[in-house]
């Protein structure tokens, strides 16, 4: 009688194990399915990073094979649902710009809109994008250290000591404009990722335009501090 | 298994096209318009997208009495470690974690079909 008790808690037990299972599944199935269907078109999933300029001028957004790594899911899974350009000249500047009388110029028609994903799909997507983490040997866990900075010290460095603003924007319509906006970099990027990325770019885009500023361990934290006092700065 | 060898011979070959793709030298212009246009502009006349908020302007790569004044071992210096190297300013960056310095030299030969000039000259 004991055993077969046992038998029928070792079934029931299963079988909720398996609604549990087939569930969680079947979110991650749908995630799956919408980033293979809707989103492989402009994002690689799968990798390698382009490794020909010509890889470089077609990627038409972000390399996602390494989002697990690089994104904080809470800022995906908001943005994914109220989408918002975060390289004002596009994914690959030089495709989105045109001479202008005073230089160059944006060419605005050129851009597109990310598309809108609903609250459910938002959600499944994000879980599907935290899995895929390739890159990982290139991340030390704990690598970042929380700390303070002063905005003046932080934009200081960014901006005289290496250049950095060139490229970036700090705040909406400041500083360079071919790279990311840097100013919502802390709410959308892992640390570890961040501190990785910054001591090599082109250890995760062997193309990119981004150059290697050959920054020290501790100048690495310090620019990691300014980015997420930059981003709780533009917080409402 | 002469099926075998010929797969065998195929993958091997895909594996060195790909491991050539992969460290192509590329076109000196198309490095340009990849690395240098983002600040040097689409013509090459120091306008770029990204000179808006910058302190210092980037070199004017048609200006042939300034781009006279650098020889080309300056020009190749400042490309590759960068324009400090040259007491120039650090928001040239250096690219030597790009390119090679064939491709580098390819980028000091384009200067001067856009300036029209050589050092000195």
């Amino acid at each position: 009688m004991k055993r077969l008790k046992l038998t029928i808690r070792s079934v029931a037990g299963a079988a909720l194990f398996g609604i549990v299972l087939g569930g969680s599944v079947a979110i991650a199935a749908d995630g799956e399915q919408l980033l293979t269907s809707q989103c492989a078109g402009c994002h690689n999933l799968t990798g390698p990073a382009p490794a020909t300029l010509q890889a470089l001028r077609d990627r038409k957004g972000p390399d996602l094979f390494y989002a697990g790594n690089k994104y904080k899911a809470a800022w995906v899974e908001q943005w994914l649902q109220k989408p918002q350009s975060i390289r004002p000249a596009g994914m690959f500047y030089g495709a989105h710009i045109k001479p202008g009388p005073k230089g160059d110029e944006i060419d605005a028609a050129t851009l597109t809109q990310h598309p809108a994903l609903k609250a459910d799909e938002a959600q499944a997507v994000t879980a599907a994008l935290m899995q895929r983490k390739a890159g990982s040997e290139l991340i030390a866990p704990g690598a970042y250290t929380p700390g303070t900075i002063s905005l003046s010290t932080g934009e200081m460095m960014f901006d005289k000591f290496r250049g950095c603003l060139a490229c970036h924007e700090i705040e909406p319509g400041y500083g360079g404009r071919s790279g990311p906006e840097v100013y919502t970099a802390g709410a959308r990027l892992q640390e570890d990722y961040l501190i990785s990325y910054l001591r090599s770019p082109q250890a995760w885009d062997p193309k990119t335009f981004m150059p290697n500023k050959h920054l020290s361990g501790a100048d690495l934290q310090k620019f990691v501090h300014y980015m997420r006092l930059l981003s709780e700065e533009g917080q409402p | 298994m002469n099926a075998y060898r010929l797969l065998g011979a195929g993958i091997g070959c895909a594996a060195l096209l790909w491991a050539a793709a992969a460290s192509a030298t590329e076109k000196p212009e198309d490095n340009y318009r990849t690395y240098c246009v983002q600040c040097h502009g689409l013509q090459g006349d120091g306008k770029g997208i990204n000179v808006r908020d910058m302190s210092v302007q980037p070199r004017d790569h048609t200006d042939a009495k300034e781009m006279a004044a650098r020889s080309d071992e300056d020009l190749f210096k400042a490309i590759k470690e960068g324009g400090v190297a040259i007491n120039k300013s650090m928001l040239m960056p250096g690219w030597a974690d790009v390119l090679s310095d064939e491709e580098i030299r390819g980028l000091v030969a384009y200067l001067r079909e856009l300036c029209q000039c050589t050092h000195g000259k």
